[in-house]
Order: structure tokens, then sequence, then C-alpha cells
């Protein structure tokens, strides 16, 4: 593995790709067979299992699940800032600093911490959850920006830095005057813009977002994911958007994986995922939520609990809570495997493994009634139309 | 809930509502700890019978060192330590239980009461908890001691708790506005459960944990506080405890003649006793913050950890993993894909 | 502002219940304590002067007990705390002005040396978790456990008695007058290491127990995690954004800790015979001297009172959170 030459920047590696989020085919950050545990020993917990995942340059990638799914265990292990016990016991994680230079790639795994520590914020950069407690109470908002300049910038001159610092403020919107204040001293939505902000500084190549607008009420939540779509097609960097709310990435995902239990069970292209989902859970996440377009029907939901992690159910983990759950489930993990529809769509499910599939999980669903509106989802009552 | 995962941020406050606390093997802490309770315990109980001679009975050998006849040597009117020390391992255990359990009765009383109801009750409660904290112990002690001339234990006792009791209460008080935010608490009370039965069932089963805390944290600052009066002169100096060995080293100042048989035993002891109460508080600390748990991962790979500070441990096994519930992982060429 | 104004509202609320706390106290007392003055003193004073004492601190039992309250306020402000009965006929105040500068001294500076230290391992302690540092934790707890005089004796039979490198007592060796003199300044501090030394070892552990618990938990926060992912060097993230931190909740609990070295340097001083505050108040109690022992208990609680509004506005330029406008 190769590092990044020491000391120069890799300055422009998103910018450069162009205006509009031009995606490619070239992957930027590619997860294989990752598996983390919590805890060492007989007694540890499989919180994520041999999960393979890609973000192509200039995607949007939603990586989705209930609580307890693995998915911020995931995110945070491949960019190893996850905190004892947890522990990564296999797999690597590849990142592709130069769009030029496809070949050459660094294992996040297998690196030291000083590559690591360089690639930080200035390749790979994470807004988290809840911009309240992700800020440090007693440093100002210009100390925190301006700290994470000084650390890849050391030798831009103070005045350079500011200059970078205002100008990341004023592009998400928030008047530059205001770097002076303490994050307790903002209102919600403006302190989730500084976590843009500061995730943007110095124009990383891979954004992580880590359910940033959960802690926000509708209207904030709104208006912050058009700052990020309209940033992300101007800028062009990656996104990997790590959410339990599917109605959030009906517009702002190219493709939606979904985890369960620690492991992918399908992915897909967003708009193929919303309008034919392939497992069952997808199904049964899609009809939890109420759509405003299509017919009223009632709301399904999944029956039973997420798997205590500890002692996941033999087979697949959905079993117990599938309505299309097949003797063979009960018994062999299935893998993901492709599902037709070119290489983005992979499935992990018995049903698209020689059995034939129910109509609702085929693909033989009709077409969405207005663009961009939610598909009227299937739930459990069947697919009559 | 993304707030148990132990390895990712969370600032969730650290309430565990009752279903859900599972039972932890106790930690090396919690038992040595309680080892060094329990041998302090038998020693009051079993003491005053064991020792070999009549603590206060006067001898020929003075200031003797410790020697076949007397195990710890004898004092400056040729009594023996030993028996002193066995003798005064109930008076001391039992004011310092006794102070630690009245004032954490107030305390449990005054804290969760402010915490509960709230309004000029809190701030009153909390404006009297918050005087007595401030106020330092010791010199009020001394002048109420001084002033109210009762030797008695339970008279210590007493003043011990009336000065102590504020710390805990503070601290439950914080406990008890955590709970009382929580959604069981709130669902009982728009049910229209009656203020008692809530306090009971639903809150106090939470504070458990913070109020033995407290109470051990009380009792090792309450047996020390005894042993700090006795010592003065403001305690009862003619029962044996272990402060009042000490204040009869003081009175006759042994300590310039060198005769560590006489002192080191009590203050060895006090110190013993109070490190046991620590170490179990220690344990209970750790059940309460699991944060300060190892969270299952091995001290060398804990220690490996914290080592490079920011970077998750990576433990990947050579080869494949023989584990049921798991794919087997192997190591991938780079470039494969599935 | 507010803040400022409501912590000094109650400092002052605290005052004033210490206050009518030593006016009641000797009223507790079964018998007339005047009676008992006289009868301690017997012989050694005129009439005159157990009235003046009886005065003093506001004794006079014909007059109703709220004008004695009264009386006893005006005194205060007078700075008339009555005459001691140890040191008869040298006033309170006189007694206590002599002492104090001893204590504060050295239990000023213990205390800093103590915090400092403690305060430092701490975040060590946490910082390295797994490390022989961290295992020695609870071996710290042996020392918040053990008693203050004991390590004082301890401290004074192997370096004062075995090894003779210290003096076991006083203040200032014998027969040297006070004075800013080098020589003298240089046996108090002398005579000053170890009752020092007893104050710091006994008080460390609290705090470095106390820092490494707030660091572990501070160490979990989000923005801690946020400052890793942001590539900053270590020492910044331990630094400023844990240990800043951590270290508020050291400062708000200030009180408790200030409790306990107060207690501690009362016995420390008594162990060493050292000329302070605490060793004042022990001889007070030996002699039943009243008047001194409430005198030198206001002074304390006065003073504690002051040092932790200096603790509390540390505490506000500290964390700005408290320094939200309304």
């Amino acid at each position: 593995m190769s590092a990044a030459p020491g000391g120069a920047p890799v300055t422009g590696g998103a910018g450069a790709a162009g205006s509009g989020g031009r995606k490619s085919a070239a992957p930027v950050f590619e997860i294989t067979g990752l598996s983390v545990d919590y805890g060492e020993g007989p007694g540890a917990t499989h919180a994520v299992a041999d999960v393979d995942l890609t973000l192509h340059r200039g995607e949007v990638l939603g990586l989705a699940g209930e609580s307890g799914s693995g998915k911020s265990t995931l995110a945070y292990a491949a960019t190893r800032l996850l905190r004892p016990p947890g522990v990564i016991t296999g797999g690597d994680v590849f990142y592709c600093p130069d769009p030029d230079s496809p070949g050459r790639r660094i294992n996040l795994v297998e690196a030291g911490p000083e590559e690591i520590q360089e690639l930080r914020w200035s390749q790979i950069s994470i807004v988290f959850q809840s911009a309240m407690h992700a800020l440090n109470p007693v440093l100002t908002v210009e100390a925190q920006l301006m700290d994470a300049l000084a650390a890849h910038w050391p030798d831009a001159p103070a005045a350079r830095r500011r200059d970078r610092a205002a100008e990341m403020l004023s592009l998400v919107g928030i008047n530059p005057d205001r770097m002076r204040s303490y994050p307790h001293e903002l209102s919600g939505g403006m302190r989730q813009r500084v976590m843009i902000a500061m995730a943007l500084l110095l124009d990383p190549q891979v954004v992580i977002m880590d359910e940033p607008t959960t802690a926000l009420d509708v209207v904030t939540q709104r208006e912050i994911l058009q700052q990020i779509t309209g940033l992300r097609d101007r800028l062009g960097f990656s996104v990997l958007f790590i959410t339990h709310d599917f109605s959030l990435l009906v517009e702002l995902a190219d493709t939606i994986a979904v985890m369960y239990a620690g492991r992918l069970v399908e992915t897909a292209p967003a708009r193929e995922l919303f309008r034919s989902p392939h497992h069952p859970y997808t199904l049964g996440l899609l009809g939890s939520f109420p759509s405003l377009h299509g017919e009223i029907r009632p709301l399904a939901g999944i029956p039973g609990s997420p798997p205590d992690l500890r002692n996941l159910p033999p087979g697949c983990a959905f079993h117990p809570r599938c309505p299309y759950a097949m003797p063979r489930c009960r018994s062999d993990l299935p893998r993901l495997t492709l599902a037709g529809g070119g290489r983005q769509r992979q499935v992990a499910c018995w049903l698209h493994d020689g059995a034939e599939p129910p109509p609702e999980l085929a693909g033989r669903r009709e077409a969405t009634t207005a663009a961009g509106a939610r598909p009227a989802g299937g739930g459990r009552q069947g697919g009559q139309r | 809930m993304a707030a148990d995962l132990p390895g990712l941020g969370s600032s969730a406050a650290q309430v565990i509502p009752p279903a859900r606390r599972r039972f932890r093997r106790p930690s090396a802490k919690i038992i040595a700890g309680l080892g060094i309770l329990a041998f302090f315990v038998l020693m009051a109980i079993i003491g005053p019978m064991a020792a070999p001679y009549d603590p206060s009975a006067i001898g020929p050998d003075m200031l003797a060192p410790p020697s076949a006849a007397h195990l710890l040597g004898t004092t400056q009117t040729g009594q023996d330590v030993l028996s002193q020390l066995l003798d005064g391992a109930g008076p001391t255990l039992i004011v310092g239980f006794a102070a630690g359990a009245i004032a954490t009765a107030l305390s449990v009383v005054v804290g969760v009461s402010a915490g509960y109801f709230g309004g000029v009750a809190e701030e009153g409660l909390s404006l009297l908890a918050n005087i007595f904290l401030v106020i330092p112990a010791l010199p009020l002690l001394v002048v109420l001691t001084g002033f109210l001339h009762s030797t008695s234990n339970l008279a210590i006792a007493i003043v011990i708790a009336v000065t102590g009791w504020a710390w805990g209460a503070r601290v439950l008080r914080a406990q008890t506005l955590a709970v009382r935010r929580q959604d069981y608490v709130a669902s009982a009370r728009a049910a229209g459960e009656r203020a008692w039965r809530i306090i009971l069932l639903e809150i106090l089963p939470n504070e458990v944990a913070i109020a033995a805390t407290s109470f051990l944290f009380t009792v090792v600052v309450a047996i020390l506080t005894d042993a700090y009066l006795i010592y003065l002169g403001l305690g009862p100096i003619n029962t044996w405890s272990w402060g009042s060995m000490l204040y009869w080293v003081q009175n006759n100042e042994a300590f310039t003649s060198g005769a560590w048989w006489w002192y080191v035993p009590p203050g060895l002891c006090i110190a013993l006793l109070g490190t046991g109460l620590a170490l179990v508080n220690f344990g209970i600390d750790e059940f309460i913050n699991p944060r300060l748990r190892a969270g299952g991962l091995s001290r060398r790979s804990v220690r490996r950890a914290s080592k490079s500070h920011g970077l998750t441990l990576v433990l990947r096994p050579d080869g494949v993993r023989d584990d049921g519930t798991l794919t087997p992982v192997r190591a991938r060429p780079a470039g494969t894909r599935r | 502002m507010r803040f400022i104004a409501r912590r000094l509202g109650f400092y002052i609320v605290a005052a004033w219940a210490a206050i009518t706390m030593n006016f009641f106290i000797p009223r507790l007392m079964p018998g007339n304590p005047v009676e008992l003055l006289i009868a301690r003193l017997q012989g050694r004073i005129t009439p005159q002067g157990v009235h003046a004492i009886a005065v003093a601190y506001g004794l006079e039992t014909k007059a109703s007990l709220l004008s004695q309250y009264g009386a006893y306020w005006v005194h205060l402000f007078q700075g008339n705390f009555g005459l001691s009965i140890t040191y008869y006929p040298t006033p309170v105040t006189s007694v206590i002005a002599t002492a104090l500068p001893w204590t504060l001294v050295l239990v000023g500076l213990s205390t800093i040396i103590a915090f400092v230290i403690g305060t430092l391992l701490g975040v060590l302690a946490a910082w390295r978790r797994g490390s022989w540092l961290e295992t020695a934790v609870p071996a710290t707890t042996f020392f918040q456990a053990v008693p203050y005089f004991w390590i004082g004796l301890l401290a004074i039979t192997v370096f004062g008695v075995a090894l003779g490198w210290f003096p076991s007592s006083g203040g200032y060796a014998q027969g040297m007058t006070i004075s800013l003199s080098g020589a003298f300044i240089g046996s108090a501090v002398y005579h000053a290491v170890l009752p020092a030394f007893t104050i710091v070892v006994t008080s460390m552990a609290g705090w470095l127990i106390g820092m490494r618990n707030m660091m572990v938990t501070t160490l979990g926060e989000d923005y801690v995690l946020t400052a890793q992912a942001k590539g900053l060097a270590e020492r910044r993230v331990m630094l400023t954004y844990a240990a800043r931190n951590a270290i508020l909740p050291n400062i708000a609990s200030f009180a408790l800790a200030l409790s306990f070295v107060v207690s501690g340097s009362i016995l420390v001083e008594v162990v060493f015979s050292y000329p302070g505050i605490g060793y004042v108040l022990f001889q007070a109690v030996e002699n039943e001297d009243y008047p001194l022992m409430e005198g030198i208990f206001l002074i304390i609680t006065l003073a504690v009172l002051l040092a932790n509004l200096l603790a509390d506005m540390l505490y506000i330029v500290l964390d700005p959170r408290t320094r939200q406008e309304g």
C-alpha cells in the first residue's frame, strides 16, 4: 500500500473533479469484508459482519438501517475512529486519494497513525449527529475551525486560515461575524451548519454524514438537506449518508445500502430501491413511512424487534420477523449476490436465489405516480393495484 | 439504542432503567473491598472476645516493642495495644456506619424531595444543602462538640450526620432530576399515580447505586471525622476506639519516642477500612458509568488502544475464524471484489 | 453577571447562617455559659473582666434574646470577638491575627501543589488507560482514606525522628524572633516541609481520582471524537478538548474538597504543633476557651466562603456557558 507523499497537501481533490458532482465509476472509498466486534474473545458482540461497500466518486451513498444495525459502527470503524471496546477483526478499507491514479490506494486498516492523521479531515471528514455535543463547549467556533486548519496547513499564515474559515461559513449561510460565538449561543440549525462548514474546510473528497439532521426539527432538516445537496453539486465531494430515516434518502441518495444486524442485506440505486425493493426488510421499511402522495394505506411497520447482537438467530438474522421466511432461512446465512440491474443491485435473501420471489419483491410493480414522489408501497396487503 | 454502544460517542444521561440492568461479574475491586470490609466486621464482632488482655489493664512493661507476650507491643502505661485495637474495632465501625446511615437517610429525603417536587421546595432545600456543604465541617463539629460536652458515641454519630448529609443530598437531587425526565416517570405522572408511589417504585430503584455510593463515601468520612474528633479530645476517650488510641498517643507525646507499634496499627486500620469502602465504591462507580469499565477488552488490548489514541484497534487474525455465527473472514488480495 | 450575583447572594446567606449558628450554639449548652466562665476563671480575672467577655459574645443574661442577637452583630462589625481565656487578656482578634498567616501560607501552598500534581496525574492516568498509572489508582484510595494526622505521625517518625532530616514540631526554630529576615523565613520553610508534605500526600489522591474519572467520561464525549476526526495532535485533544472540560466539575466541587483540606490542616497543625489557626483551635478546646473557639470558627468559615467565591469566579472564566446573558 503506497502512502500519500508526506507533507504535500492533496489539494483540489474533489473540487478538481469539476462542478456539478460528476459521477464516475471509479471508487474513492472501498470497504471490503469489514468485520467489527465489541469486546474480545467468546463473549464479543459482532456489530458488523463481513461488509462490502463501495463509494464512487461524486456519489451520494445512503446507508440505512435501524438503530443497532451497525451502520454507524461501520462508518466509524472504516475511518478508524471507533473507540474501545470496538475492534476491527477483519477486512480492509481502501481510500483512493487521487482521481487520476485509481491504482494508488491507502489501506486505512493497515495505515499508521501519522498517515491517518494526515488523511483525516483533509481527505475524509465527518459531520456528526448532534452538533451540540460534537462541538467543544468551551471553545469559540472560530477556534474550532482554525485548529483544524492549523493542523493541516501549518505553513499557511493565520490570515489565510481565517479567510478560509470565513469563506466556508458564508458558504453555509452563516455570517462570518458569528465566528466569535460559542456553540451554546447558536441555534440548532446554525450549529449543524457550522459542523458542515467545518467538515468542508479542507476540501475533502469524502464526507461521511452520520444522521446529520436527526436532532433537528423538520423545517430545519429540510434546509440543511438542501444545503448539503447544493454544496455537493458545487464542490463535488462524495457522501456517505447514514440515517435510519428512509424518507431523507429519496432525493438525496444515488445509491442506497440497507443494513440489518451488522450485515448488508440490500444495495441498489435509489430509484430502483423505492420502486422495487428485493429484500423483505427493505419492503417493510418502505411500508413504515407514510407517503404524502399516492393512495392512503395503513402503515405496516415490521413486527418484532431488532435482534440482540449477542444472540443472533441462526441463518438469516431477519427470519423471525420475515413474512416470507422459508425453512432454509432458519439455517443458512444468505450471501449478498447480484440481483439483476447491473453491478449496483445486490441482495442477501434466499427468495432471490432460485426460489420465485413474491411479486412485490420481484420488481414487477407499477411505476411511480409523480416524478420524485414516493411510490405507493406494497405493505403486507399484497401488490394489488 | 446507539447510546448503549460503548464505542460511539454518546452523551446520554447515565440512567439505567431497572428492567435492562444485567448482572455483571463483580470486578476484582469490589471483591477486594468486600473482603477487607468482611475482615473488619469480623474483627468488630469477635474482637473483644479474642483480645488477649483487658485493654485498660495497666501493666509493667511500658512502651515495649512487639513481642510474643504482646503482639503489638504496649502503651506508655503498659496496656496491650493489640487488645485495644481489637476492642476498638466495634465502636469505630458502629459510629461510622450509624453516622453514614443517618446522613444518607437525611440526604435521600432532602435530595429526592428537592429533585422531585421542584419549585420552592427545591430552592429551599437546595439552599439548605449548599449552606451545610460550604460551611467547613470539622470547625463546626469542634465548636458543637466543644460546647455540648456530650461524649457518647451516639451523640457523636448524630452530630457527624448532621454536618455530613449535604453532599449526598446534592448528588441525589441531580439524579432525581435526571430520572424524573425519563419517559416511564412522565407516563406514571400522566396516569395520575400518586407522588409517593412514583417516588418509591420508579425513582428510588434507579437511585440505589448512587445512594450506595453516597452511603459508603459518607461512612468513610464519618469514620475519619470520628477519629479526628476523638483525637482532638472531643469524643469519648474512655471507651476504646481506634481514634481514642491515637488520642492517648498524642496525649503522651509518644510519637517522638519512636513507639511506632502504638500509633501505626490504629491509623493503618482506619486507612484500610476506608480503602475497603472506597474500593467497593469504585466498583459501584464502574457499574454506574460504563465508560469506566474496560468493556470486554483484555488489559493488553486496552493498553494498545490507548497508546494510539484516536485509532480503532485492529485485531485481524491470519486465516479463517472458526466461528459458527460469523462468516469466515479472509484477508482479501487488494483489488478483488465479490 | 447574574451567575455571580446569585453566588454572592448565596454566600451572604451562608455567612449569615454561620454567624447565627455561632450565636446559638453556646446557648444550647446546658448551664449558663457565664457561670461556667466564672468557675473556669476563678480567681484569675476580675468580675469586670468576666462581664466584658460575656458582653463581647453576647451572653448578657438580662437582655432579651433578640437584643442579644442584635448586640452580637454590632460587636461583630466592630471586630470585637471578646477576650481569649487561654491568652487572657489578649483579644481574640489578635490571637487569630497572629496565627492566621501561618495557616494561610501552609494550607494555601500545599493545596495548590496537591491540586496541580493530582490533576496532572489524573489526566495522565485517564489518557493512558491500562497503564501502571491506572492500576495505581485504587491504591490512591488508600491515601484518601488515611487520617491526615496519622500520615503526619508517620512522617515525623520517619523523616523527623529516625532520619532527622526535618524538625518534628513548631513553625520555626525555638528562640527566633518573628521577622522577615532571610534566616527566619528559611527556618519557617524548613519547619513547614513535613506538614506540607503531609497535606499534599493525603489530599492529592482526591484530586487525582476525581480528575481521572472526569477525564474518562469526557474522553467519551462527541467533541473529543470530533477533535480526533479532525486529525488534531494528541496533545491538543487531551488538553484543550478533554482536560479543559473535565476540570470544570473539579472546580465546581471545590467546596467539598476545601472542607476536607480545612479539616486535614487543623489536624496536621496539631500533630506538628504548627502555630496556625488549627493549633490555636485545639488549644482553645483544651482550655474551654469559648470566645476563641467561636472566633476561629467564624474566621475559618468566612475564609472558606471567600475561597469558594473565588473558585466560582474562576469557573465563570473557564466555562463560557455560564456567561450566557439572561
